[in-house]
């Protein structure tokens, strides 16, 4: 076995050859759009897409950021982030722990009716959603923008499993100690569940600081715009800015999270596995 | 004993119910009552203020479907599916076997790909636009180098909705890869050894081999592909905004258009029963046909 190996070791093969020319064409194909908006964001106005030497300046970011509300696009796009998350990981460990672990009459219906919402897409009921925000004189709020996705049955569904996987014996264990059925969701499910929730807090955080739509038809104040809205608004061909301007607003945009996925590149990708995988 | 057991169960069920119904009045009043309200839009007028919204049976169905453009966006959306899933779920296949693969510089090469994953899709767009800029954009740029003429690729109907379909890919394909990265990891290596030792080539393996192994990973990623082209329309607000012509118009874009830019709102409806009935045959489809296995218990 190591004879036949030890060839291979010293001179790469062919397929291996092959493989990283590949591979790193690939990455830099898929990176260039990036780089390339870096790049402009960083050249002097109207010497954005070429490259004559007229060294870089941060003019850009400072036209940029003084031509929008942009502290408080990111106030608001932090605000509808924590509000959701924060709804969800209440809503989704009561209705989780119910199904996991509470025999009542009409489970098993009620729980097939809830996997039903992961095809009722909230993009495609924008509609009569806004309708319903409009009714509870929820318009034009951080709530509004929040409340369709914060009973998520991706997120019920995830905690359901992760809470079936405890032990019985723990609660027991807890019970006898006294605990009532709060305290044994509190001290046994919640911290056994810990990896379950950052993995959905990391999946949940990135689609609601992404998302556009229907955060675009709730709001209507610039006070009230998440950061995806206001950069929408800010690049629009109709508002005349020039490429290197919309190019630094657009960096300025995705630098809070593209810095902290490099950062935390590990977790990130383990996150989204673990939420993706049911 | 039996009293007490019946009080237990009735705690039980209390608790359950208690536990359930927060989540379950927002299901109804984000989810479920919206549903039914869009199929009673659906099935009556727009109303004015001479004449008041009335029961109208299909006609919102009929005047759409008899509408031109909606071939143009349904034929739209059924190419924009048709082209970005096997796309990306091929170059995610791609990516994760590059990316599993012992070559330097794994970790810049797992990150360049899944970068696009984590940006915005409007920031997308607006990194995309500079590339299609007529005569400006990198694109023209380098096509420019070799002699050839400027393309107004957004503004034209033959190119714009490729170049949305282009985005598209783009953003979802590092997305799709580490679903097979996780799949690829759980495969014993000892599998490419007995092949090997069997003679079966690179191709082989991966043909006969890898593939089927991969069947589930694939099926999961083909849902999570189809959903996302009704999904997916952001960009277009940024790129072209269904233009030149509804040539890059698609489904969900149209739907906001009528209730939102038209005010009409029975029709939105009315598309949008038809979209949540191709989302609830999807569902069948995964429940019934690939997620057999699926766990209700």
């Amino acid at each position: 076995m190591t004879l036949s190996l030890s060839p291979s070791r010293r001179w790469p093969s062919a397929g291996q050859t092959f493989d990283t020319i590949g591979a790193w064409l690939l990455a830099l194909l898929w990176v260039a759009p990036l780089m390339f908006a870096i790049w402009a964001s960083l050249r002097p106005s109207g010497a954005a897409l070429g490259f004559g030497d007229v060294g870089f300046t941060l003019d850009n970011y400072r036209n940029a950021w003084n031509a929008a509300p942009w502290l408080t696009y990111f106030a608001n796009t932090l605000m509808l982030v924590s509000f959701t998350l924060v709804g969800q990981f209440v809503l989704c460990t009561l209705a989780g722990y119910a199904f996991a672990r509470f025999a009542f009459p009409g489970r098993d219906v009620l729980f097939v009716v809830i996997l039903m919402q992961l095809f009722i897409l909230p993009e495609v009921l924008i509609v009569e959603n806004y309708a319903m925000i409009a009714r509870l004189s929820l318009f034009d709020s951080i709530a509004g923008m929040g409340l369709p996705y914060i009973a998520s049955a991706f997120g019920i569904f995830l905690l359901r499993q992760a809470f079936k996987s405890v032990p019985i014996e723990l609660e027991e264990a807890a019970r006898i100690e006294g605990c009532g059925w709060l305290g044994v969701l509190w001290r046994v499910y919640v911290p056994a569940a810990r990896p379950v929730y950052l993995a959905y807090a990391l999946v949940s955080v990135a689609t609601h600081w992404n998302n556009f739509l229907w955060p675009l038809i709730v709001t209507n104040s610039p006070d009230r715009r998440p950061l995806t809205v206001g950069l929408s608004l800010f690049g629009a061909p109709e508002s005349g800015v020039d490429i290197a301007i919309v190019s630094a607003a657009t960096v300025m945009v995705i630098a809070p999270l593209l810095i902290a996925f490099l950062i935390f590149q590990r977790q990130f990708i383990q996150g989204f596995l673990r939420a993706g995988i049911k | 004993m039996e009293q007490l057991a019946s009080y237990h169960r009735r705690r039980q069920a209390l608790y359950g119910w208690m536990l359930v119904s927060p989540a379950l009045i927002l299901l109804t009043l984000f989810a479920f009552s919206p549903t039914i309200a869009t199929l009673w839009a659906s099935l009556h007028s727009r109303g004015t203020i001479r004449h008041p919204s009335a029961f109208s049976g299909w006609d919102n169905y009929a005047n759409l479907i008899a509408d031109p453009s909606f071939a143009t966006v349904v034929g739209n959306n059924l190419l924009y599916a048709g082209v970005t899933i096997p796309a990306s779920i091929t170059i995610a296949l791609a990516m994760a076997l590059w990316a599993n693969a012992k070559i330097p510089l794994r970790g810049f090469v797992r990150g360049a790909f899944f970068t696009p994953t984590m940006l915005p899709m409007i920031a997308a767009a607006n990194i995309w636009l500079f590339f299609y800029t007529p005569g400006l954009g990198v694109i023209d740029a380098i096509t420019g180098l070799f002699g050839l003429p400027p393309v107004n690729w957004l503004g034209q109907p033959q190119t714009a909705l490729w170049a949305v379909i282009v985005v598209t890919v783009w953003k979802e394909a590092g997305f799709f890869m580490i679903f097979y990265l996780a799949a690829l990891q759980t495969i014993p290596p000892d599998l490419r050894e007995a092949a090997a030792v069997e003679g079966a080539g690179r191709i082989t393996y991966t043909r006969r081999i890898l593939l089927p192994l991969l069947m589930p990973t694939t099926a999961f990623i083909f849902i999570n592909a189809l959903i996302n082209s009704v999904k997916l329309i952001d960009h277009l607000f940024i790129l072209t905004k269904g233009g030149p012509n509804n040539a890059s118009k698609l489904v969900l874009y149209w739907v906001w258009e009528m209730a939102f830019a038209y005010f009409d709102a029975p029709r939105a409806a009315a598309m949008t029963v038809m979209v949540l009935l191709v989302l609830g045959l999807i569902a069948v489809f995964q429940f019934r046909v690939l997620d057999r296995r699926i766990h209700y218990r």
